[in-house]
């Protein structure tokens, strides 16, 4: 009893923080380690673990898919990246403060709202050849459409885009917030030195929105590299592979070809991948904090 | 403001502007406008090859009582709401607590604590996946709500944690200090203190959650294969391989489970921006 009195001040806050590092440990932080170890042996879920040092990373370097998920995860990264200045040209469309466009506003942000699960739904009707919207637009023009998700050569392009819908919705979101916290003496300075148009949004603005530029970018590449849920829906990565990308190879190879250990090599290079953003997004932060403070 | 706005006098000005916006709006929103219509299309539009003109009739209770009856998606429905609810209050629950350690006691190990937490959470889902099914399989709740709303929990706790250790930390410092000025225990403080503060916030979050975790289909598909567990957006993913053909079946399917999530938007719009924003503007 002495003992608890006399500790409780630091007994307390260790008892209420230990729940969540204990579980957030455990499934997240653990599990992580877990699939790096588990990369170095050859596992088809059931029996023993059998141990191939680098194996399944040298199998992956003569593995013609592993270049083929690796080149639509740079295609799907590169095209993310319209993302942010689009965001930001439809947050200066609808900056506006006239009766009536809260609702647009609201509505312009339902993609992303929406499950990726039903933006892929949505997608795979607009894009199908027979009776899609898109096939709808070709007739019009006279020409036949294409149909893009069973076509290799278009078929990561035509998720991406669809992926980039919601994307695009994220960026809006992050720019309107920015867009509000501009400070106002400055653009009045601006407007009273004349500055308009490009050089006003570049020189006034833009050095302005540093912050939510940062952010924008961080969860855009974070987001392209995550992607799963939009192929899996709308191709299961075919035809033939083509809009495989490392997320949706490594389900496959575990889940349905049980090889885990394979799978696990691939999810470890798509996690040292995606930890140098995650470092650089972290660096950033926490420098901004103390600077802040 | 920027950019310079349209003068409130000028009323034409003002509605051409409207106007122009709308007009992008519904090309923006012209995919899920087309979903929208095809849901209430009768069956019969189908038949005649008109997917995308204007239906021939409304048949929107019919079509939407079809999703109910017909497929197991009143099951899924079910599902999602007895793995999201409970998810969301663990989560609350473990990062109001993470979020007040973090940000009024200084420790050894508390920034790094926290930038675990914010690193976590853009881990991608894979670098988990065999470990988090495992362990699922070894406690014997592999495919069972519990498997996912313990995943759910884990992982959000970390997004979380951040949003509260935020929040707490913009608290004022002197109702803390007189907590102490008044020997409350950090259990008092908890409960007197930081509990009736961090209401509002703890609705922003609650509603973050509840949609993240909601839209989740990467550990449904991991976690939950069988239908009797299985949320609504994996049910989803099964409904369009089921009934390719019936597309007002699928489309129905498609705006009921956007439903919840859209409708918490609406009414907590404010919340759900200031949690997404987090970090990019003060305040």
């Amino acid at each position: 009893m002495t003992i608890w009195r006399r500790n409780r001040s630091w007994l307390w806050p260790a008892l209420f923080i230990a729940p969540g590092i204990i579980l957030f440990g455990i499934v997240i932080v653990g599990s992580s380690v877990q699939s790096l170890w588990i990369s170095f042996f050859q596992w088809d879920g059931f029996d023993e673990m059998q141990w191939i040092g680098l194996g399944n990373y040298i199998e992956m370097l003569d593995d013609p898919q592993f270049y083929i998920s690796l080149r639509n995860n740079i295609i799907w990264l590169a095209v993310f990246m319209l993302a942010p200045p689009l965001g930001l040209f439809f947050a200066l469309l609808i900056n506006q403060q006239i009766r009536g466009m809260r609702i647009v506003k609201s509505l312009f942000f339902m993609p992303l709202v929406m499950s990726q699960v039903a933006v892929g739904v949505v997608f795979t009707w607009f894009y199908d050849p027979s009776s899609g919207l898109l096939a709808l637009f070709f007739e019009a023009m006279g020409a036949t459409a294409p149909a893009l998700l069973s076509d290799p050569r278009w078929v990561t392009l035509a998720v991406v885009f669809a992926a980039l819908w919601p994307q695009v919705s994220f960026c809006v979101i992050l720019f309107m917030a920015g867009l509000n916290n501009l400070d106002e003496s400055q653009i009045e300075a601006a407007r009273v030195d004349n500055a308009k148009g490009w050089k006003m949004l570049w020189y006034v603005i833009l050095p302005q929105l540093r912050q939510v530029n940062f952010i924008a970018i961080a969860v855009t590449v974070i987001g392209a590299l995550r992607s799963f849920d939009m192929i899996s829906v709308m191709t299961s990565g075919g035809p033939f592979g083509s809009s495989n990308v490392l997320a949706y190879q490594m389900y496959s190879q575990s889940i349905q070809a049980y090889r885990f250990g394979y799978g696990a090599a691939i999810a470890s290079v798509l996690f040292a991948i995606m930890v140098v953003f995650i470092s650089w997004y972290l660096w950033r932060m926490l420098r901004m904090e103390k600077e802040g403070a | 403001m920027y950019p310079r706005q349209i003068s409130k006098d000028d009323v034409l000005k003002k509605y051409l502007y409207l106007a122009a916006v709308t007009l992008v709006l519904m090309l923006w929103l012209l995919p899920l406008g087309a979903v929208i219509l095809t849901s209430v299309r009768p069956a019969s539009d189908a038949a005649v090859g008109n997917y995308w003109g204007w239906p021939s009739g409304f048949d929107l209770v019919k079509n939407y009582t079809e999703v109910f009856t017909q497929t197991p998606m009143g099951r899924y429905f079910f599902n999602s709401l007895v793995i999201t609810i409970p998810s969301v209050i663990g989560v609350l629950v473990l990062s109001t607590l993470t979020g007040y350690v973090l940000s009024r006691y200084r420790f050894r190990g508390n920034t790094l604590l926290f930038a675990i937490f914010i690193g976590g959470n853009f881990l991608p889902f894979q670098i988990m996946m065999i470990p988090v099914r495992d362990l699922t399989i070894s406690l014997g709740i592999y495919n069972s709500y519990l498997a996912l709303i313990i995943f759910h929990v884990a992982f959000q706790t970390g997004f979380a944690t951040l949003f509260m250790r935020n929040f707490i930390a913009s608290l004022p410092d002197e109702l803390f200090e007189a907590a102490r000025s008044e020997g409350a225990s950090p259990l008092q403080t908890l409960i007197h203190v930081v509990i009736p503060l961090v209401r509002p916030a703890l609705a922003a979050l609650a509603i973050l959650a509840f949609t993240f975790i909601w839209n989740d289909y990467f550990w449904a598909v991991v976690l939950t294969p069988s239908d009797a567990v299985k949320p609504v957006t994996a049910g989803l993913d099964n409904l369009k391989g089921q009934y390719v053909a019936n597309w007002s079946l699928i489309s129905a399917a498609t705006i009921a489970i956007a439903i919840p999530p859209v409708v918490m938007f609406f009414l907590m719009q404010r919340h759900f921006i200031r949690g997404l924003t987090m970090g990019a503007v003060k305040g």
